[in-house]
């Protein structure tokens, strides 16, 4: 091929924009590297950067500010065959911060060309995240209160496996972007440039210039040699292939009968270490085996093993609407911090309702009629007062019957865990 | 299952296979149910950097041909929001799941609300409309991710699952042989051989070929012609803002899902969706036993909004009653197709479900 660029699409930049001389020098690169059309697709964001998938006779995603490396990933997630080149500014560069670190830390095969021409050209100058402190630019004084940042050390220091930096009037630009699109992992290439319509006017920046700034902060070598590594893409797909399990969906058969099944609502108040939540599983493994519609709801704080841990249990023969407890069957005062969370549903409970208290904890004045329980007596550890309390209902025939709570045990655990569990639930019948 | 699994199911169901997203409770177990299936399936599942990237990720991915899903909830969904606007105003397929939780801003992480409906209609410039499904239960979390796995292919836009704390984190037992199933929509694929990859019908969406195949195609978030390159010609913007509009709206009536139980001799309709819907109807259970029974109409499409099944549904009341887990976001949409008809509402946005006992209480007194 001896163009990519579109010929009814003429390059539209200012007299003298090195943005020009880079979409050449790309072109030259693709045609150099023999690249496919359809298997190369360019990425572009907002700015003059952004026109630069306007240009070629390749597939393109021209996207939001910042953003564009979002979307190269994902493309080159998607199809790994595919050469994904992404331009973006200085602004986007500054924009999308957060994303060009994380591309360095995956190293996704990725071509990024940075092309830093000082200032946000397309608003009317105003400064961006390469600006230095001693430009004149549109945002008047406020880029003398900031520095510029440098965008090779950052990528180095994030973990891009090839760093480059050369002006877009360098003769060499087409041979570093190939050696950047041949490099198998992330690459950053900085080209340094001019803005003929804004920037340099007010400020002295000419190819000379720009030489001498990357004499003055060179950077060597385009490999980073401290920083190879696996490409994301090839890594991703060899540990996810290492999971063939398909987790299928938890399915409990209906296993028993029982004789007019009523709606029956259950609260177990504990704390974090306490397995609430496997107790309240149970009560629904029992709840499905016989036949009823279960829901189960547990609250406990984001710092998971401190506080209160709450599971409040619906079984019902009708299918469940509001899912909030109402009338409850049983409640579990296991602990002072669960109690707490709930300390307003004690008054408000029926005689009907049965509430299983361990000796030590204290509960609100209550309706309810209060089975007390010393498990420290009985030597059953803290952790498994949650389940030796279905024990207590077991054997009162609260809920459910002894063997249905044994099913229950047998479907949520290993054999080995069931025997341990079987035997504390036995020190309650 | 959780309301959450039973997304990450419905989506697999449908042929998801990519996903990206970012941790946030209520809607990580997506996520973490996502990262468990994809990977055996030979699917992709990503954690973005943040939610802004996921989306990215997720439109990257959709134009190389994926059925992609992302999840999150309130304080995602306002970072989605400019890469929604993108994939809504360039029509590319993908469905968002939004675990709501109570709003505004960060909120409460482990409290439900039904905080983002209008944010999820309107949350994108441009005003262009958006498909909205609201499930009640985990059974309809599997069945309207499926759906809307549907509509996204069809119509080629982003779909919204508008989930609440209170379906996603609760497990619930359904059995999936209770219902029929959506036989599977794919996007249409473009066969000829001069394709522009936004010309379509004035009613239809455009027919799809993926980025990185034989033909080359464009794509931009910037307004463009059907050949996908930025246009100034208002004729060729007019039409496209208006294809984009009727792409939706000429499907209104077909996309209306919902459930409803009108009983002759009632006075009073009660409108409602997800999580609250369920009150609703043991309020009404209760009322009917009660010798005072009402009618209910539960919405599981909230955009488009299903403007005849209301119309048809309360045509015949004196009353309409509208309840929502928040302060009143869908009731003037609902006031606005009434027209003059007499429409109560309740609405409660504490972190707690409404309990029926309320719903009741609103039902007798107004």
């Amino acid at each position: 091929m001896d163009s990519f660029l579109n010929k009814s699409r003429p390059l539209v930049f200012c007299p003298g924009c090195t943005h020009e001389r880079i979409t050449k020098g790309l072109d030259k690169t693709l045609i150099d590297m023999g690249l496919k059309a359809d298997k190369t697709v360019i990425v572009t964001d907002i700015g003059c950067s952004g026109l630069f998938d306007t240009f070629f006779n390749v597939h393109a995603l021209h996207g939001v500010h910042g953003r564009a490396l979002t979307y190269a990933a994902g493309l080159k997630l998607a199809d790994s065959t595919l050469t994904v080149i992404v331009t973006m500014g200085d602004g986007g560069l500054g924009i999308g911060g957060a994303h060009v670190l994380a591309a360095c830390r995956k190293n996704l095969d990725l071509t990024l060309i940075i092309l830093n021409n000082f200032n946000f050209g397309m608003t009317g100058g105003q400064y961006s995240a390469t600006t230095p402190s001693d430009a004149v630019v549109g945002s008047e004084f406020l880029n003398q209160a900031e520095i510029p940042i440098n965008i090779c050390s950052i990528a180095k220091s994030a973990g891009a496996t090839y760093v480059s930096k050369c002006s877009g009037h360098d003769t060499q630009l087409p041979d570093e972007l190939a050696k950047a699109i041949r490099h198998k992992g992330f690459s950053v290439v900085e080209t340094l440039g001019m803005c003929t319509g804004r920037y340099t006017k007010r400020n002295n920046l000419t190819p000379k210039v720009i030489d001498e700034m990357i004499a003055n902060q060179p950077v060597e070598g385009g490999v980073v040699e401290g920083n190879q590594r696996p490409e994301y893409g090839e890594l991703y797909r060899k540990l996810a292939g290492e999971k063939t399990r398909f987790p299928e969906a938890l399915t409990i058969e209906r296993s028993f009968n029982i004789v007019d099944p009523q709606r029956q609502e259950v609260v177990i108040l504990g704390s974090a270490g306490m397995r609430i939540v496997t107790a309240g599983d149970i009560v629904c493994y029992a709840g499905i085996a016989s036949g009823m519609n279960v829901s189960i709801k547990n609250d406990y704080n984001i710092t998971v093993l401190r506080g209160q841990s709450v599971s409040e249990i619906l079984l019902s023969p009708e299918k469940i609407g509001y899912t909030g407890i109402e009338s409850p069957t049983a409640v579990m005062a296991l602990s002072d911090e669960g109690v707490q969370r709930r300390q307003k549903i004690f008054k408000t409970l029926s005689p009907e309702t049965v509430v299983l208290k361990e000796k030590s904890i204290a509960i609100p004045e209550t309706p309810a009629r209060v089975i007390e329980i010393d498990f420290k007596e009985l030597k059953i550890k803290r952790p498994d007062w949650a389940l030796a309390s279905l024990g207590v209902l077991a054997e009162k025939e609260i809920l459910f019957s002894k063997e249905i709570l044994a099913f229950a045990l047998k479907s949520r655990f290993n054999e080995k865990v069931y025997d341990l569990a079987m035997e504390t639930i036995e020190k309650m019948y | 299952m959780e309301g959450n699994e039973a997304v990450a199911r419905g989506a697999m169901a449908a042929g998801c296979n990519f996903f990206a997203g970012y941790p946030i409770t209520p809607a990580t177990t997506i996520f973490n149910n996502m990262l468990k299936m994809l990977p055996p399936t030979g699917g992709i599942c990503i954690q973005g950097e943040d939610e802004i990237a996921s989306m990215g990720y997720c439109i990257g991915a959709a134009m190389a041909g994926k059925k992609v899903l992302t999840a999150t909830s309130g304080p995602g969904i306002s970072l989605y929001s400019e890469q929604v606007s993108f994939a809504i105003g360039s029509e590319i397929p993908m469905v968002i799941a939004d675990v709501q939780r109570l709003g505004p801003s960060t909120g409460s992480a482990t409290r439900g609300a039904d905080s983002d409906i209008q944010f999820l209609r309107w949350g994108s410039t441009s005003g262009v409309p958006v498909i909205v499904l609201a499930p009640r239960d985990a059974l309809d979390c599997y069945v309207l991710t499926m759906q809307a796995f549907n509509y996204a292919e069809e119509f080629r836009c982003p779909v919204f699952i508008a989930s609440n704390k209170e379906i996603g984190m609760t497990k619930e037992s359904f059995d999936l042989s209770s219902v029929t199933l959506p036989p599977l929509v794919e996007r249409t694929l473009y066969e000829g051989d001069q394709y522009l990859p936004f010309e379509a019908d004035p009613d239809k969406a455009p027919p799809f070929l993926p980025i990185g195949g034989k033909t080359l195609v464009r794509q931009t978030s910037s307004t463009h012609g059907p050949d996908g390159f930025i246009t100034i010609d208002p004729q060729i913007i007019a039409a496209n803002q208006q294809r984009l509009r009727t792409k939706l709206h000429a499907a209104r009536e077909r996309i209306s899902l919902y459930e409803e139980n009108i009983l002759e001799g009632t006075d009073t309709l009660v409108i409602s969706y997800g999580i609250t819907s369920r009150a609703v109807e043991d309020a009404a259970k209760i009322l009917a036993q009660k010798g005072h029974p009402v009618s209910t109409l539960s919405l599981k499409t909230l955009y488009p909004v299903p403007e005849q099944a209301i119309l048809k549904a309360a045509a015949n009341f004196k009353r309409v009653v509208v309840i929502e887990m928040n302060l009143g976001q869908y009731v003037n949409d609902i006031r606005r197709i009434l027209g003059g008809k007499h429409v109560d509402f309740y609405g409660q946005m504490d972190g707690v479900m409404i309990p029926p006992a309320k719903i009741m209480e609103v039902i007798k007194n107004g």
